[in-house]
């Protein structure tokens, strides 16, 4: 690490994983994510998102599994922890939000019962306390009513609500480290941008990184102060965010931002589709322990898979 | 409308049986099994005896009162123990899988294999007759449906973003079979529950009708029918009644549970709300 930027809360070093023993899902991923930082991740369906994400909360389900990197959170290697130490990390310093509010939370429980859950198992706190805390926890994502939404069921809430109230359960132990898988992709547009001004300012009082993964540029553009490009499993380029939407350095991340739909480019030809690429920057080029955040592009290779 | 009616009457039919079975010490006119009157004996309904009285001179009605109570006790007691064993075992296949499924799925098909009938017989006959012995026997070989149906709702609820969610929460597995499949499995389970219980009661008069289950002086509703049917010529009512008791408490027990069962069904929830 260089002298002169603070420890990352988590850093994964040429993270490999692979389904049922045989077919490469990534190919050696390495990013760093700084304390406070929100680290943007972003590449098309498939590209291995929200596979990276599962792996650091150690939550990958057969066939895929780990083969190959190391995981720090914290100077603690994850990959080297019991399962039940890693529970324990779960929920408690790092917590996820999920893309679905619709199916994120038991149908038969309320809202309230559903935080204070997380109290009771991480705080070891008695259910008194912990309803106490969970309509404080409602409140701190300005849900209206708390004391009364509390008592509600998740069918008797909106998406938005449902992804506030999902907010509160992630961060009601106040996690160093938040993985907001998608979070706003089931939402409309209005909603959106609540949910995510609320991400940002609970994130920023509490110092909280964020892990953001996304296939929303502009979502992205908002949020993120670093952003790593993933394509086909490869972590192919990452930048500030400023410098990567001015001056994209990868082709794919080129095509990427080409992509984007834009109000008034509906006429046929004039929008194009997002550029196959032919090549891609192999692994053991890309030099991403240089004390640098900004990846160097390395010489491309064929791509052969 | 309909479907509230037949809940109504299933559970009518099942608080009667369960008043006549807790008040059988003050309903009963007669003693069950001392107040014996050869001299009496085969008397037709009416006069002091509502449903008459049977070979030895016992009031029919007395004894059903009495029967009730052997008959709800073995019902509850032995599908509380098949849905225990059938629950735990189901949703821990579901949610394990892995060789412990195919373990309890092996075990379930064996079970479903084996008439629950004949399973029950052999335990009896090792175990010899009597109450206890009665609920083991059928508490242990009727658990296959609700294994059955608990593992098939664990396997679909695990895949399901809350189960998901609480695994990101930090949940240990128990906490989550617990707090998130379990309440979720409980409306099919309860169903397949009640619909037990009526199986089970029809089990005991099986089993008491063949002379191995409650001992003979202690009423039950299967040894009842099993004295009765030497007299089915000249007394008919000492099998009738019986027969009836159990018949109803069986019906009301399915209705019972064929109402939880649409009460319980999703659709018809958001159709009311």
């Amino acid at each position: 690490m260089s002298d002169h930027l603070p420890d990352p809360i988590l850093s994964v070093r040429d993270l490999r994983i692979c389904a049922a023993r045989q077919h490469q899902i990534l190919h050696g991923v390495s990013f760093d994510i700084l304390p406070g930082e929100t680290y943007g991740l972003v590449g098309e369906s498939g590209s291995g998102k929200s596979v990276t994400g599962l792996a650091v909360l150690g939550l990958l389900k057969r066939p895929l599994a780990v083969n190959g990197g190391a995981l720090y959170f914290k100077d603690r290697e994850l990959l080297k922890l019991s399962a039940r130490e890693r529970r324990r990390l779960r929920g408690d310093r790092m917590a996820m939000v999920f893309q679905e509010p619709m199916t994120a939370l038991n149908p038969l429980a309320t809202i309230g019962r559903q935080i204070a859950e997380m109290f009771v198992i991480h705080r070891g706190m008695g259910w008194t306390q912990a309803r106490a805390k969970a309509v404080e926890a409602l409140e701190n994502v300005r849900v209206p009513a708390p004391e009364e939404r509390a008592r509600a069921y998740p069918h008797q809430l909106s998406g938005g609500m449902r992804q506030r109230v999902m907010i509160a359960m992630a961060l009601a132990c106040r996690p160093d480290l938040l993985i907001a898988d998608e979070p706003t992709t089931a939402l409309d547009v209005t909603v959106q941008a609540g949910v995510l001004e609320l991400i940002a300012d609970l994130c920023r009082a509490e110092g909280t990184a964020v892990l953001l993964v996304s296939h929303d540029l502009g979502v992205i553009a908002n949020m993120c102060q670093r952003v790593g490009v993933m394509d086909r499993g490869r972590l192919v380029e990452e930048q500030d965010t400023r410098a990567l939407f001015e001056n994209p350095l990868h082709p794919y991340t080129r095509g990427l931002l080409a992509a984007r739909p834009r109000l008034g480019s509906r006429i046929a030809g004039q929008r194009g589709r997002l550029t196959e690429l032919d090549q891609v920057v192999t692994a053991s080029d890309r030099g991403r322990d240089a004390p640098t955040l900004v990846t160097p592009r390395g010489p491309r290779e064929e791509v052969t898979a | 409308m309909r479907l509230r009616f037949n809940f109504t009457l299933g559970l009518v039919l099942v608080l009667t049986a369960v008043v006549c079975a807790l008040g059988a010490p003050w309903l009963a006119p007669f003693d069950p099994i001392l107040d014996a009157d050869l001299m009496s004996s085969e008397l037709p309904p009416g006069g002091g005896h509502l449903m008459g009285t049977d070979g030895q001179g016992r009031d029919v009605w007395s004894r059903v009162l009495y029967g009730a109570q052997v008959s709800l006790a073995v019902g509850v007691i032995s599908q509380v123990i098949n849905s225990c064993i059938g629950t735990a075992l189901g949703v821990s296949a579901g949610y394990f899988g892995g060789w412990w499924d195919d373990l309890v799925n092996g075990l379930t098909n064996v079970m479903l294999a084996i008439p629950s009938l004949v399973f029950a017989l052999a335990i009896m006959a090792v175990l010899g007759p009597g109450l206890p012995s009665l609920l083991i026997a059928l508490g242990l070989t009727n658990w296959s449906w609700t294994c059955r149906i608990a593992r098939s709702s664990t396997l679909s609820l695990k895949n399901q973003g809350f189960v998901q969610a609480a695994r990101t929460a930090g949940f240990g597995d128990l906490n989550i079979m617990r707090t998130q499949i379990l309440p979720n499995i409980l409306g099919p389970v309860l169903v397949i529950g009640t619909l037990g219980i009526g199986s089970a009661i029809l089990a005991e008069a099986a089993l008491s009708f063949l002379g191995i289950g409650i001992r003979p002086p202690q009423p039950s509703w299967g040894n009842m029918l099993s004295d009765a049917r030497e007299l089915i010529r000249t007394a008919p009512w000492a099998a009738i009644f019986p027969g009836l008791a159990i018949f109803a408490t069986v019906l009301g027990f399915n209705l019972l549970g064929d109402g939880l069962r649409d009460m319980l069904d999703p659709h018809m929830r958001t159709r009311k709300a």
